[in-house]
């Protein structure tokens, strides 16, 4: 060292930034660059639902043309025709059910190999019934203030539904598909009221689920709830949004429960592709994701500025297509219950926060006992065979890669993911459901015994 | 020089001109008159009337979404639709931009790279369903014409065959399109398979969509017209010993031209409209689908913009249908009277 020679600022600075140069540059060769994709040219499906914002968004932004795809986004009729075409290989991917893939890979309903690397969003759906039920439901349910008191459980909605049985009237209730969020949350609001909604059994080729039933639950497609809920057809149901929030608009019905109040931010859309097409194609699957996350994050970032962007995305007609007030309405961080009662739910819609975006094995596998549960598993599985199932769908090591791409990309900070040397996949025991059972992902035998109402162990319809 | 006109009027199908035309030429003004009145003056006042009509009832009907769009509204809606046909357009110009933009770049990375210019990926607006909707039917209707002609004249020529497949045609004819399109919608997935497949699958299902129910028509107004030549004429061509296929295209189809031009309507219309029905329910691309997603919407503009399909669904039918009676009218040089 030379002691005569000073050390100018201007010197260091100059070091400094040589050294952060090379340094940068140094990570930038120490990681493995994703290659060019394999295929450029791709099409993805959805359904006209607000969650599918991410999709909208990495297009609209130009995120997926920055990762070198061309994605074409095509809506949907309905989940069925969306996870066909997903296994004939039509769409390269879809906005699907989180219980969609787990459904496909333990072949209840169509058998096929699904795989997610990302989960969509948090919460979003809501459960809706029609005028003429909410005046039988009102007088059961607290209030305060001259407002009813939230969350509302089904326990106000049972006096409705046995004097429903004791006439021996059916009591028609909707839900957008076999495995979906939806079927799930409906049961579990309802379940946890006392309104048994039904076994499947499909074993015996019985996969309508009504078995047992005091509430008969059938498959009615997202858009089309509000229309057969004023034909009287069904009674309330279970979907996502801009779907309650229009019949609150129409003034057909009330949105009497959020699944944020059944179970505080729950895993709801995933994104789907087919295992063969991921195989096939890793280096554009890698990509897809990275343009989805970045998406998500644009969603959520600096307290949800990017909101009402974001709405007049999804009001477009090529995307949810509704009108723009009402997909506001829950995508601005309030969400409107009986008309004028507008309440603020800051994370109705979450898209990135709290790690939304990661698969996480647990999610999974709570899908997984509520398939056991109401029989769509007919037999009883050990807690090992719940982990087997979890790990062949949810593919974190993929989502990892994609993060990690990104946070050496200077465009996400490392902190806004989840520590990936120490992450195992598991949430810790999760207590916020609506009624106070503890779930704890790495038991899901134990937690089934926790119901009073569904099938346990060796329960065999 | 004004008969010529005329007949080109009428062979065009604008004979309601015609009396213009005689009036410009100062004929019987007071008759040309009455016959203006009658045949221009007195459809538009109906026109008119149905439009008010339409108006005064649509305010009275309440849906979930607002009321029921009467003309003015949908006027709105089609004028919104242009709008965003025109805003589409200019996404796309900035996507081709981009796209080069990102080539060249890749380009100068690694100038052995393979780079391609990719189609737009962004929405297909209104006018790109019509376009969509045009193309499929006539695919399916051409189709259906190369089959129902030859066989046809087939039966038309021989009457055991004819007699032999009959009540195929008759079992067949009557079948619906919702019926045939699962069937065709499985059967090209499970034949039609190919890395790079030169049309879409969508298409494909719904041109042979169309082709199936369109066929018939054309194939029975065929064997009829061919049946009920003149025998006379086949017997002349027996005698002067002309070879088959002369006797087919000399004979046989000239003088049937007329039922197999009416076959020809008929299939066109019935083609046109399996082929919206079709859309909707396997959604193809289209007008048909055009129609579904917006039913599916469910915004306060949707039942404006079906109605806007509606009335283009409605007018292209007319004109398709118009296209065929002039198309006869040119080729089989009959009086244009006639075929009405």
């Amino acid at each position: 060292m030379q002691k005569s020679a000073p050390l100018s600022l201007q010197k260091i600075i100059k070091t400094t930034i040589a050294a952060a140069v090379v340094s940068a540059s140094f990570i930038g060769f120490s990681h493995a660059e994703v290659g060019e994709p394999e295929k450029e040219d791709l099409k993805f499906g959805f359904i006209k639902l607000t969650d599918m914002a991410p999709l909208a968004v990495a297009y609209e932004k130009g995120y997926f043309e920055d990762e070198g795809l061309y994605v074409q986004l095509e809506a949907q009729a309905n989940w069925k025709v969306l996870l066909d075409r997903v296994i004939t290989g039509e769409l390269d991917g879809a906005h699907m059910l989180a219980g969609q893939p787990l459904g496909a890979t333990i072949g209840f309903g169509t058998k096929a190999d699904i795989i997610t690397a990302f989960s969509m969003d948090l919460n979003g759906n809501a459960i809706t019934v029609s005028n003429d039920i909410w005046a039988q439901m009102k007088p059961h349910v607290p209030h305060k203030d001259g407002k009813p008191v939230h969350p509302i459980k089904a326990d106000a909605l049972k006096p409705v539904v046995d004097s429903y049985v004791d006439q021996g009237k059916p009591f028609n209730m909707g839900m957008v598909f076999p495995v979906s969020t939806h079927n799930y949350e409906l049961r579990y609001w309802l379940a946890a009221g006392g309104i048994h909604p039904g076994y499947y059994a499909p074993h015996k080729g019985d996969t309508s689920g009504k078995i047992d039933a005091d509430a008969l639950l059938s498959v009615t497609p997202p858009p089309q709830m509000p229309s057969t809920m004023e034909a009287g057809t069904i009674y309330g149901y279970c979907v996502g949004e801009p779907w309650n929030q229009q019949a609150v608009f129409k003034g057909i019905g009330v949105p009497v429960v959020t699944d944020y109040e059944i179970w505080k931010n729950n895993p709801e859309k995933v994104f789907g592709v087919s295992k063969g097409w991921a195989d096939e194609y890793p280096n554009t699957h890698i990509r897809v994701v990275k343009a989805m996350i970045r998406a998500a994050k644009w969603l959520d970032e600096e307290n949800n500025k990017n909101r009402p962007e974001a709405v007049k995305i999804l009001s477009k007609s090529q995307y949810v297509g509704a009108d723009h007030d009402v997909i506001a309405n829950s995508m601005t961080g309030t969400f409107e219950y009986e008309k004028g009662d507008k309440r603020e739910v800051p994370d109705f819609n979450v898209f990135f926060r709290y790690n939304a975006t990661y698969p996480y094995y647990s999610d999974a596998i709570w899908y997984l006992t509520q398939m056991r549960r109401w029989g769509q598993i007919s037999d009883n599985k050990p807690d090992s065979w719940y982990m087997d199932i979890a790990k062949k769908v949810y593919r974190p090591d993929i989502y990892a890669i994609a993060a990690k791409e990104l946070i050496a990309d200077g465009v996400i900070d490392a902190s806004e993911f989840p520590d990936f040397a120490t992450e195992s996949g598991f949430k810790p025991p999760q207590k916020h459901f609506i009624d106070n059972i503890v779930y704890d992902g790495s038991k899901p035998n134990a937690y089934l015994e926790k119901f009073s109402i569904g099938l346990k162990k060796d329960d065999k319809i | 020089m004004k008969d010529k006109l005329i007949h080109s009027l009428e062979t065009v199908g604008l004979s309601p001109m015609v009396p213009v035309v005689r009036l410009a030429s100062g004929e019987n003004p007071k008759q040309q008159c009455t016959e203006i009145f009658e045949r221009i003056g007195l459809p538009i006042l109906a026109i008119a009337l149905f439009l008010l009509l339409w108006s005064v009832s649509a305010a009275k009907v309440q849906t979930s979404l607002g009321t029921l769009p009467g003309p003015a509204q949908v006027w709105e809606q089609y004028q919104g639709l242009v709008v965003e046909h025109k805003e589409e357009r200019a996404k796309e110009e900035a996507f081709y931009e981009r796209q080069e933009a990102r080539n060249a770049k890749k380009l100068a990375k690694n100038p052995d790279a393979e780079v391609k210019i990719r189609p737009y990926t962004g929405k297909e607006t209104f006018f790109d369903q019509i376009l969509t909707s045009l193309y499929t039917v006539f695919t399916g209707f051409i189709l259906a014409s190369l089959i129902a002609i030859p066989i046809g004249v087939a039966c038309g020529l021989n009457k055991k065959l004819y007699g032999a497949v009959s009540p195929i045609i008759q079992i067949l004819k009557p079948v619906s399109p919702l019926a045939w399109l699962p069937i065709v919608t499985m059967v090209v997935s499970a034949v039609y398979v190919s890395s790079d497949p030169m049309f879409s699958k969508s298409f494909v299902t719904s041109a042979i969509t169309v082709t199936l129910c369109s066929l018939w028509p054309t194939l029975i107004n065929t064997a009829t017209g061919v049946a009920s030549i003149d025998k006379d004429w086949l017997n002349v061509g027996r005698v002067i010993q002309l070879h088959w296929s002369k006797q087919v295209t000399k004979i046989a189809i000239p003088a049937s031209l007329p039922m197999i031009f009416t076959g020809l309507r008929i299939s066109l219309g019935i083609g046109w409209m399996v082929l919206i029905a079709a859309e909707m329910l396997a959604q193809n691309p289209g007008l048909g689908k055009f129609v579904w997603d917006e039913f599916q919407n469910g915004s306060s503009n949707s039942l404006g913009r079906i109605m806007v399909a509606v009335v283009v669904i409605g007018l292209i039918g007319y004109v398709l249908d118009w296209l065929m009676v002039s198309l006869q009218k040119i080729i089989s040089h009959s009086s244009p009277e006639s075929a009405r």
